[in-house]
């Protein structure tokens, strides 16, 4: 049981990988293996805790009571996925302190796609329907990824994704079919937010620094360039349906890959958004600053009252 | 044996799955009630891995409690994909 603090023999190590047993938290594991999943995973949870923002920003305003109810579903799945991650995370050995210190100082990232604004309410469609379509097959693959809590973790998080994305794109679908004003609104949605979608795979496969040990690791079991391009084969009908444009001209059918081809995406802008120059950086950051220093209380009015009755309302089983 | 603590036993039954509870057994310590449920509970090859929990470290939510917990959710219909409509034409959502 206690292999933790043996040292790992690298071979050994891949050819348990290779074997596809996989790894779990008391095992022996090399110290890259580790940081690049804490790496990973934290950064995953950040992405579900900061992705709350953007969508939140429509609860008070969703156009119906049942959309309402709708959207507070969603954006209390994110937040519950977020602390599924933290928890994978926690297994190897990083504290919830240090994850939520280091997002809160702008040394994490997380998935740089919510750090743009949601402008009208289409947006929320766009949201559920590409960002989160985007993020369900990027999602898909971990599930089979060689760290047990994080796989276990991309299982639950997989399965309620699903609804997020119908949603998104139920509302496509009713806008599509309203006004012609209800249908740019929808347009102009799918306008601002299909190149970010497209970026949400992660750099080109030739410019990706950590993918090639990932996927030795079976971290990652597909390239960047290959979900992306899943994406897109799978969405494009998904538009034509919708009758809504995708802005992109060099858009086609290519019949001797059996892919669509799509353009250039504008690397310079993900990587300025990456450093922290997007429309909403600061507008984030500074939400989680403020959520985090206002629940403070909540916290300590918690601590105190345990102290104060040690076992509380404890029953045993 | 009386004075033997009661321990909670969770086996993992295969790579990449999650302990599942099993059952219980009474042992001295942590260690006792390790090799005592690897003779119980895994005679069969049941599993890769076990855990041990004291009984007396476990949390339970009362059975009196169930409906102010979980009936809430009941009503939450739209959190399961089938609420929504998809056109038969659209693949892959």
């Amino acid at each position: 049981m206690a292999t933790a603090g043996i040292q790992t023999n690298p071979d050994e190590f891949q050819e348990r990988i290779d074997a596809g047993i996989k790894i779990e938290p008391k095992d022996a594991m090399p110290d890259a293996y580790r940081k690049t999943l804490i790496r990973q995973i934290s950064q995953h949870a950040h992405s579900e805790i900061v992705g709350q923002l953007p969508e939140g920003n429509w609860i008070t305003r969703a156009p119906s009571l049942k959309r309402k109810a709708i959207l507070l579903a969603k954006v209390q799945d994110e937040a519950g996925h977020g602390l599924y991650l933290y928890s994978a995370a926690e297994t190897l050995g990083v504290t919830r302190e240090q994850m939520i210190e280091d997002l809160l100082a702008g040394k994490a990232k997380y998935s740089s796609i919510f750090n743009y604004p949601t402008l009208t309410w289409a947006d929320i469609g766009a949201i559920g329907w590409l960002v989160d379509g985007s993020a369900i097959i990027n999602q898909i693959p971990i599930c089979r990824c060689s760290y047990g809590p994080y796989a276990r973790a991309m299982v639950r998080i997989c399965k309620e994704e699903t609804f997020h994305q119908r949603q998104g794109f139920e509302i496509m679908l009713t806008l599509s079919r309203g006004t012609a004003e209800q249908k740019a609104m929808a347009q102009d949605a799918l306008n601002r937010w299909w190149w970010p979608s497209l970026m949400m795979h992660g750099p080109s496969d030739k410019d990706s620094k950590h993918s090639a040990q990932s996927m030795k690791w079976k971290i990652k079991l597909f390239s960047n360039d290959e979900l992306r391009q899943k994406f897109v084969d799978q969405t494009v009908p998904q538009a034509e349906f919708l009758g809504l444009t995708i802005p992109d001209k060099e858009l086609k059918w290519n019949p001797e890959r059996g892919h669509y081809d799509f353009g250039q995406i504008d690397w310079d802008e993900f990587q300025n958004i990456v450093q922290g120059n997007g429309p909403c950086n600061q507008e984030r950051l500074q939400a989680r600053i403020s959520a985090h220093r206002d629940g403070a209380w909540v916290r300590e009015a918690a601590a105190a009252y345990a102290q104060k009755h040690p076992r509380g309302a404890r029953r045993s089983a | 044996m009386s004075d033997w603590p009661l321990w909670e036993v969770f086996i993992r039954s295969q790579h990449g799955l999650a302990h599942k509870h099993v059952g219980s057994l009474h042992a001295p310590d942590a260690e006792m009630a390790i090799k005592n449920a690897r003779d119980v509970y895994t005679r069969r090859n049941e599993g890769v891995s076990i855990w041990v929990v004291r009984s007396s470290d476990i949390t339970a939510s009362s059975p009196g409690d169930k409906e102010p917990l979980f009936d809430p959710a009941n009503s939450k219909v739209y959190r399961y994909p089938a609420f929504y409509e998809v056109p038969k034409e659209i693949k892959n959502i």
